[in-house]
């Protein structure tokens, strides 16, 4: 196979895979506060995800990673476009990141009532964030051969907000189900309820994305010359009917995992329709980035193909491993026993 | 200041406080898997307590790795867009590998110690925290490798407008990269090691307990006398290697105007760089520093003056970082073997000022890091590829004044903030000592065992 090709696979399925394993916490944490109303309750949440975030977030650096040793013209040219929507990105993240580790080691209200705002915020923004920027790559960047004409308020367009909007409440969705599968009691019911109530709203902004997206993008042409791929888009949009009858039946494990279908069937359905482009051009298809003028040479291309066959089957073995040995519900009670607990 | 200035600020400032958490996770990692490793083989609960007291304070230094970490992958595409383009074929590689190999090892592991005390059994347990180690000092490695590529390119050719990858084992064996990583490696152990002292000194001169701190002292002690000395056998190495890869950083690093051969290395020198000569250079010792370089003390040393003057790298900053680095390690390898030298003997505490020193000297490996880092890359300047891509041409096209100067004040205040807030917790769970992480005598031999040298043979 053309290993442009491989490679553009291995650059949608990283982006998924990361979308689908962060998504629950970012949305885990932007729910945190409004689901868990007690102190116990909130860190009962936070210890949901402590052991697996870190993990998951390297995902997103193995995209970047893969963009930059496989597409290298692609990586500097979306990261340099995108510098203000990344840097906020960036700031949520790390404020994320230190949150968690910094909550729960003060006892004050203070502290932890601002870490938690923190946790909310920097959950946010880079999930709306997420959506605006790859809204915007599915619909083109306006870039020719003087470079790049987009700012900040360009890309918070109709479109761009439409798809920040649809990772936002795709997230929410897909973090009130892994909360009501990770805890126990009042707090998965609440968690349970919620997911219910979320699912509502996120079916109306996914079908307005997918009609949005027939008039905003070229996504559905690839569709069009080839049917067969229909298969992932409907697959997705199965799968997010799947969650609410799931949810109905209260069998919210099955919920869950309908979310993670949904969530990789939307992220992959952009990127099918993309290809070959990487980063289409709005204002000139010439100047659009493709897996041909903005990859490695060859010989780099087959490196980083040897290396991925090697190790990612590794890291998915561990990191299965790892998902079940925390597989258990987290109660308030362990919580409070584990001096290395959140 | 333009968008290159910036940008050259923003990627000082952010690598700067970024590198504050490495070395410590570096070496940390492996003293604690030590530690619980001597927990699993004894069934001792002191060292359990070691690895949970030690390991707390790992893990609030590794998050902040981790998220500031984040912000330099972003930072080449960001940035340094026309870098990135140039040079991605062969520098993305590695970072790429570094993901997938290490960053993923390390931060599911983590995960597992962090969280599975109760979850998976002791082996595995103690194995998970090995994997981490193993995983950061692999990353290490790789980033390592990335880096001496900018330093002394190999394996590539200039084709199709850009440096491509044409040989990947000659990425990997860059004898700059093995020799960086070496050295790299042992200077973050001395952290780690000194990290450890500094602490349990601190506790020792409180009488805190006691058993507890004397294990993890001369734990800590063998670590950094081994570690220091390493610095010091393998920095010898890389720097005669950089005199024949880098000569204008090695000029620079010792301040040498003018081709010399049985160059003498001056113990006291300052450089003036508006005149391009030194403004003091005493007390020569003849040929030592051809004999450094080129272990020949007959040999040539080339000189700044040598170089057109655009291809030379700031002097002073270079020279001093290089003199006080080097300072840095003899004390720290001083300390670190009287600190050996007492914790053996066991008479420790019988030199109360001895430990007060050793916990100011807490930061001073880390300062030693950083001064290192600055010899190297100012010292790379104007060369942000050495020999093939200047500083000044990497720079992004795309962003303007505002974008840069507003990230940079954005990154500055919240690491301001960070920085803040991470030095308040760990030395809140530095002073607050073990108690409550572990049961202590349930082994009531332990006690004996860990004052290594019994009572009596002290006084002889």
């Amino acid at each position: 196979m053309d290993l442009h090709i491989t490679w553009f696979v291995l650059w949608g399925v990283l982006w998924a895979v990361y979308f689908m394993l962060d998504g629950f916490v970012l949305g885990a944490g932007m729910l945190h506060r409004v689901l868990g109303k007690s102190d116990e309750e909130r860190r009962v949440i936070i210890n949901t995800f402590g052991p697996v975030w870190d993990g998951n977030e390297v995902w997103l650096v193995t995209a970047g990673g893969a963009t930059f040793a496989a597409f290298p013209t692609t990586y500097a040219l979306m990261f340099s476009y995108l510098y203000t929507p990344l840097l906020l990105l960036l700031f949520g993240l790390i404020v994320r990141g230190v949150s968690f580790e910094f909550r729960g080691k003060e006892e004050g209200r203070l502290w932890r009532g601002s870490w938690d705002w923190a946790i909310v915020f920097s959950s946010f923004i880079p999930a709306l964030l997420f959506g605006v920027a790859f809204g915007n790559i599915f619909a083109g960047l306006p870039m020719d051969k003087d470079g790049y004409h987009g700012s900040l308020v360009y890309l918070l367009n109709p479109y761009g907000i439409v798809s920040g909007l649809l990772f936002v409440l795709l997230f929410l969705e897909h973090g009130a189900l892994y909360i009501a599968v990770k805890t126990t009691g009042e707090l998965s019911r609440k968690a349970e309820a919620a997911a219910g109530k979320l699912w509502i709203p996120l079916l109306l902004v996914a079908v307005g994305f997918l009609g949005f997206t027939n008039f905003a993008t070229k996504l559905y042409d690839n569709y069009l010359a080839a049917p067969a791929l229909a298969v992932v888009p409907l697959t997705a949009v199965v799968a997010l009917l799947a969650v609410r009858v799931c949810l109905a039946q209260g069998r919210t494990l099955s919920a869950f995992t309908a979310s993670c279908v949904t969530i990789l069937g939307v992220v992959l359905t952009g990127v099918i329709g993309l290809f070959p482009n990487l980063i289409p051009s709005s204002l000139d298809p010439l100047h659009s980035l493709t897996i041909y003028n903005s990859s490695s040479s060859d010989y780099t291309l087959r490196i980083m193909t040897v290396v991925a066959f090697i190790f990612v089957p590794i890291v998915i073995v561990y990191k299965t491993w790892v998902y079940r040995i925390f597989r258990g519900r987290v109660t308030a009670e362990a919580v409070a026993l584990d001096h290395e607990a959140y | 200041m333009d968008v290159l200035a910036l940008s050259r600020l923003q990627f000082a400032i952010t690598t700067m406080f970024h590198f504050i958490f490495v070395p410590l996770t570096l070496g940390l990692s492996i003293l604690v898997a030590a530690m619980e490793t001597r927990y699993v083989l004894t069934g001792n609960e002191i060292y359990k307590g070691m690895a949970k007291f030690w390991g707390k304070l790992f893990l609030i230094n590794f998050a902040l790795g981790v998220v500031t970490g984040i912000t330099l992958e972003f930072q080449f595409g960001m940035n340094w867009a026309e870098y990135s383009r140039y040079v991605g074929d062969i520098f993305g590689a590695p970072l790429a590998i570094e993901a997938t190999v290490a960053f993923f090892l390390e931060s599911v592991f983590i995960g597992v110690w962090a969280f599975g005390w109760n979850k998976v059994s002791k082996g595995v347990h103690c194995l998970s925290i090995w994997l981490v180690a193993l995983a950061t000092n692999l990353s290490a490695l790789w980033i390592l490798l990335a880096n001496a590529w900018m330093q002394h390119p190999v394996g590539y050719v200039l084709r199709n407008g850009r440096a491509e990858m044409v040989d990947f084992v000659a990425l990997l064996t860059n004898p700059f990269g093995l020799l960086k990583f070496g050295h790299q490696l042992t200077s973050a152990f001395t952290v780690a090691g000194f990290f450890v002292m500094g602490i349990s000194a601190w506790h020792l001169l409180r009488q805190g307990n006691r058993p507890f701190f004397k294990a993890s002292f001369s734990m800590a002690a063998v670590f950094a006398l081994l570690a220091s000395i390493g610095v010091a056998l393998i920095g010898d190495l890389h720097a005669a290697d950089v005199a024949k890869t880098q000569p204008a950083k090695f000029a620079a690093m010792e301040a040498v105007w003018d081709n010399c051969t049985n160059a003498p290395l001056h113990l006291l020198a300052f450089p003036d760089e508006k005149n391009q000569c030194n403004l003091v250079s005493e007390f020569p010792i003849p040929g030592m520093l051809s004999l450094l370089a080129f272990r020949d003390s007959d040999a040539q040393v080339r000189g700044l003056n040598s170089f057109p003057k655009d291809e030379r790298p700031p002097v002073l900053p270079v020279f001093l970082s290089f003199r006080l680095m080097v300072g840095l390690g003899t004390y720290l390898i001083l300390m670190a073997a009287l600190a050996v030298l007492f914790s053996s003997r066991g008479i420790l505490e019988r030199y109360p000022r001895f430990l007060t020193l050793l916990v100011w000297t807490i930061p001073l490996p880390y300062i030693a890091n950083q001064l290192g880092w600055i010899v190297s890359e100012v010292g790379r300047q104007p060369w942000i590829v050495y020999g093939v891509m200047k500083t000044s041409d990497a720079v992004s096209k795309a962003i303007s004044v505002p974008q840069v100067l507003g990230s940079l004040i954005g990154f500055t205040l919240l690491y301001a903030l960070l920085g803040f807030v991470d030095i308040y917790l760990l030395t809140k769970f530095a002073r607050k000592g073990p108690e409550g992480l572990f049961t202590p005598g349930a082994d009531p031999v332990v006690d004996e065992e860990l004052i290594l040298v019994p009572a009596g043979a002290a006084g002889k």
